[in-house]
C-alpha cells in the first residue's frame, strides 16, 4: 500500500458507556479490511464462549481480561489502521467518570475528536464533560456521530433535535470544526458505506470524512521554540566540531544563521549549523528532531530553550493553568510537586485555586476547596526556577505542563497555560 | 496547506528519535534491549540517528535462549562490532543450570517464558533503570494499552490498571531505587511501517527474514524449523521448503510462512496482502487468549 507521502491522523474516540465507541472501532477495523483471519478467529472463539452467535465487534478493542469479564472498557487503548488514503491512529478512551483522565491523555495528541451520543439517550452531562475537554485541549476537529439510529427508525427529526441540542450547548464552547453524521455502528450505517435507510443524510460516512477532512496541525509555525534534551560532544577523529545540541523542534521553522537566545540565561549566538537527524539541512522545522551547533560556545544544558531572538517567549515563575486533576489522592494544601515542563523539570507549589469549573453548567466556583479527581480548575503555579511558556492556545509544546507527586512520583495532574 | 508538515513515516521516526532522547536524558543507566529481529534492528538503528555523529550511547542487552537461529547470533556480533557499542548477553541456559528457571517439558515446551527470570536478574544485576524496547502497540492487544514510558516495580512487574497517564510529548520517568522503565519508542508504527521504513532507510537484517529452503515440520498450523532442540513426535515429518519468517524468536516456537519473497519490496507486497498477523505464527502466543498479558506482567519484554 502506497500512502508515502501521506499524513498521520490521530483520533480520539469519547462517548458515554454503551454508546457504542468499541463496536464503531470494531466495524471500522472490520469493514476497512484491517482485521487480521487470526485476530478475527480469536474474537469468534470468545464471543462463543460467552454464548454469543453474532462476533461481538467490541472484542476487537476491549484488551484487558478483567475488561472482557466486566464488558467494561477501563483504560486507554490505542488502535492502527490505513487506508489508501491515510494512517490513523485511534486513541480509544472509556466513558466513565472516573477515567476522565484518560479521556485527556487521548485528547492530548488528538488532531480529530469523535464525540459519540447514543440516539435514545440525547446530549448527557457525560457528553458535554467529553465535548468540553476536547475544546479545552484545543483539538482542531470534531466529528459528532449520533449513533443507534436503527433504534428510532432512521429518524430526520429525532436526529435534528440532537443536532440542535449538541450545537445550543457548544456555543459555550471554543470548538473550531464540528461535523454530525447520524449512524448505526453495529449495522455498519454510515460507518465505512454509506446508509441506504438514510437517504435525507447528505453528508459523507465516517470513513470517508476521516480520509478527507483537512488535518489542522496541532503545531505553530511562527514561534521558534527548541527545548534541548541534550547535549552532544561529538569527539570521532573525522569531526572535531563544536558542541550539538539535540532535541526536538517544538514549534516554528529554524533557519541557518538565524540570531538565537538561550533562555533562561538570556545569552545570545548564531545558528552556526543545522541537521535534520544525520542530514546537513538549511531549514528544519516542527516536529522535526534536530541538532544544532552555534557560533559560539555557551552554557547550555538540558532543559533550557533556544528561541529566535527576535520573538521569545515569557520567562516567570508565577503562572496560571488549567489544571486537570488525574490522580485518586486529592491535592495536598502547600505540598510541594515536581513539574515538567518540554524537557525541564524542577519543583512547584499550588499557591492558588482561582476557581472551578462546573463541567455541567460551565459555570466558574469561586468558592471551591480542594483539588480531586476529574476537578478542573484554574489555579495560579510558583516554581523554584524560571519557565519559558507560551499561552497553550498559541503553543501546545510550550503551553502544556504536568505535576507529579514528590512522594510516589505518579502523574496527579495536567495543565494548560493561560 | 503550509509546505512545512512531515508524512507519517518521518513523524514517527521523529517521534521515536524523541524519546530515545528522553531516555538518555532521563535515566542513569538505559540499555537497549536486543532480540536480533526486525523491531529492535530499526529501534537500533534509530538510536544511531537520533545520536549522530555520536556512538549510540545505550548498551546492547540480548536475552539468550540458548535455542537460536545461528544466523540471529551471527546478526547480533556482526552489528554490535560494526556499531562499536557495548553489550551484554544474560544467558537462559545459565539461569536453568542455576534453578533459577525450570525448563519446559513436552512436544511443545519453548523457552520463552524463562526469559524473564534471566532478563530480570540482569536488569537488577546490572543496574539497569530502563530498558528500551521495539514492541509494537499493533502486535498484541494488551499491548495496545501500553505506555510509552511503563513502570515496573521493584519486582520487576507490570500493572495494566494502574498506569500513569500521558499527555502530550511529556514523559514521566521518575522511579525510585530498584524500579524500572521500560521504554517503547515506535509504539506508535505498525508492521508495514516498520518494513517501509526498512526499505527507506535501506536497513541491513538477518537472510531469515528472506524467502529460502529449508527443513521444516508442519506443526500448529505453521512451519516450524527443524532444529536439534526440537521434539519430533512420530507421525511428524521433516521436509524441505521454500520459506520465510515474518518475526524471529526462539527457534522452537517460531513458524515460517511459504514465500517467494526475497527482496523488502517483495515482502512489503507480500505483508500488504496478508491475512494474519505476524504473530499468528508465534506457538506461544496460540496458547490462550491472555498468553500475552499473563507474561507482561510478570515482567516479560
Ligand atoms: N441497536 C444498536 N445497538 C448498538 C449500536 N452500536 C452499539 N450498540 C450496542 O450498544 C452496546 C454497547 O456498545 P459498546 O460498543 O460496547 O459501547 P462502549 O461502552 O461505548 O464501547 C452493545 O450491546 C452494542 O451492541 C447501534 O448502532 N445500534
Amino acid at each position: 500500500m502506497k500512502i508515502e507521502n501521506n499524513q498521520l491522523l490521530r483520533f480520539i474516540t469519547s462517548g458515554n458507556v454503551d454508546d457504542g465507541k468499541s463496536t464503531l472501532i470494531g466495524r471500522l477495523l472490520y469493514d476497512s479490511k484491517s482485521i487480521f483471519e487470526d485476530q478475527l478467529q480469536n474474537v469468534k472463539k470468545i464471543s462463543e464462549r460467552k454464548g454469543n452467535t453474532e462476533i461481538d465487534l467490541t472484542l476487537f478493542t476491549d484488551g484487558l481480561r478483567d475488561e472482557w469479564e466486566q464488558g467494561i472498557t477501563i483504560d486507554v487503548a490505542y488502535q492502527y489502521f490505513t487506508t489508501p488514503k491515510r494512517k490513523f491512529i485511534i486513541a480509544d478512551t472509556p466513558g466513565h467518570v472516573q477515567y476522565t483522565r484518560n479521556m485527556f491523555t487521548g485528547a492530548s495528541t488528538a488532531n480529530l475528536a469523535i464525540i459519540l451520543i447514543d440516539v435514545i439517550n440525547g446530549v448527557t452531562e457525560q457528553t458535554k464533560r467529553h465535548s468540553f475537554i476536547a475544546s479545552l485541549l484545543q483539538i482542531p476537529n470534531a466529528i459528532v456521530c449520533i449513533n443507534k439510529m436503527d433504534l428510532v427508525n432512521f429518524s430526520e427529526d429525532v436526529y435534528n433535535s440532537i443536532v440542535e441540542e449538541f450545537k445550543e450547548f457548544a456555543e459555550m464552547l471554543s470548538m473550531k470544526d464540528v461535523r454530525f453524521i447520524p449512524m448505526s455502528a453495529l449495522a455498519g450505517d454510515n460507518v465505512v458505506e454509506k446508509s441506504s435507510r438514510m437517504e435525507w443524510y447528505k453528508g459523507e460516512p465516517l470513513l470517508h470524512t476521516l480520509e478527507t477532512i483537512p488535518i489542522e496541525s496541532n503545531i505553530n509555525e511562527e514561534d521558534v521554540r527548541f527545548p534541548v534534551q541534550t547535549i552532544l560532544r561529538p569527539q570521532s577523529e573525522i569531526c572535531q566540531e563544536k558542541r550539538r545540541y539535540i532535541g526536538r523542534l517544538g514549534s516554528g521553522v529554524l533557519r541557518e544563521g538565524d540570531e538565537i537566545t538561550v533562555l533562561p540565561s538570556g545569552l545570545t549566538s548564531k545558528v552556526k549549523t543545522l541537521y535534520n537527524l544525520d542530514k546537513k539541512a538549511q531549514e528544519v522545522f516542527a516536529p522535526m528532531s534536530i541538532s544544532i551547533t552555534l557560533e559560539d560556545n555557551i552554557d547550555i544544558s538540558r532543559g533550557d530553550m533556544v528561541v529566535k531572538s527576535s520573538n521569545t517567549p515569557n520567562v516567570s515563575q508565577d503562572i496560571e493553568v488549567m489544571l486537570c486533576w488525574l490522580h485518586n489522592n486529592p491535592a495536598k494544601p502547600r505540598a510541594k510537586y515536581f513539574i515538567k515542563h518540554t524537557t525541564n523539570e524542577q519543583k512547584a507549589i499550588i499557591k492558588e485555586i482561582v476557581y472551578k469549573i462546573d463541567i455541567e453548567s460551565l459555570e466558574k466556583n469561586y468558592q471551591s476547596e480542594g483539588l480531586h479527581m476529574n476537578d478542573i480548575c484554574k489555579v495560579k503555579l510558583k516554581t523554584t526556577k524560571p519557565l519559558i511558556v507560551d499561552l497553550y492556545k498559541k503553543n501546545k509544546v510550550t503551553g502544556s505542563i504536568i505535576l507529579i507527586d514528590e512522594a510516589t512520583n505518579e502523574t496527579v495532574a495536567a495543565g494548560m497555560i493561560v | 496547506m503550509s509546505k512545512y508538515y512531515l508524512n507519517y513515516l518521518d513523524e514517527l521516526e521523529s517521534e521515536a528519535i524523541f524519546i530515545l532522547r528522553e531516555a538518555w536524558g532521563q535515566f542513569e543507566n538505559p540499555v537497549i534491549l536486543f532480540s536480533g529481529g526486525k523491531d529492535s534492528i530499526v529501534l537500533t538503528h534509530l538510536a544511531k540517528k537520533a545520536f549522530y555523529p555520536s556512538k549510540i550511547p545505550f548498551t546492547l542487552v540480548h536475552v539468550d535462549t540458548g535455542h537460536n537461529f545461528p544466523e540471529t547470533i551471527q546478526f547480533r556480533d556482526d552489528l554490535i562490532g560494526n556499531l562499536g557499542v557495548n553489550s551484554i548477553v544474560g544467558s537462559v541456559q545459565k539461569s536453568i543450570d542455576q534453578g533459577r528457571a525450570v525448563e519446559e517439558k513436552g512436544k511443545n515446551s519453548t523457552r520463552n517464558a524463562l526469559q524473564i527470570v534471566t532478563l530480570l536478574d540482569l536488569i537488577e544485576d546490572n543496574k539497569i533503570d530502563c530498558a528500551i524496547g521495539g514492541a509494537r502497540r499493533d502486535e498484541e492487544k494488551v499491548r495496545a494499552k501500553e505506555r510509552f514510558f511503563s513502570h515496573r516495580d521493584d519486582f520487576g512487574q507490570w500493572d495494566p490498571k494502574n498506569q500513569r497517564p500521558e499527555l502530550w510529548n511529556i514523559f514521566n520517568g521518575r522511579h525510585f531505587e530498584g524500579e524500572h522503565f521500560r521504554i517503547f519508542p515506535i509504539s506508535n508504527w505498525t508492521e508495514i511501517d516498520v518494513w517501509n521504513y526498512i526499505k527507506r532507510e535501506n536497513i541491513e537484517i538477518p537472510s531469515l527474514y528472506f524467502s529460502h529452503k529449508r527443513k521444516v515440520v508442519f506443526r500448529n498450523n505453521s512451519w516450524i524449523p527443524f532444529s536439534e532442540y526440537i521434539n519430533l513426535e512420530a507421525s511428524e515429518e521433516v521436509i524441505s521448503k521454500q520459506i520465510r519468517f515474518r518475526t524471529l524468536g526462539d527457534i522452537t516456537i517460531t513458524g515460517g510462512i511459504e514465500s517467494e519473497a526475497n527482496t523488502v519490496t517483495k515482502i512489503i507486497k507480500e505483508i500488504s496482502a496478508m491475512r494474519f498477523t505476524e504473530r499468528g505464527n508465534r506457538a506461544d502466543d496460540k496458547r490462550s487468549v491472555t498468553a500475552m498479558e499473563d507474561r507482561k506482567r510478570q515482567g516479560y519484554f
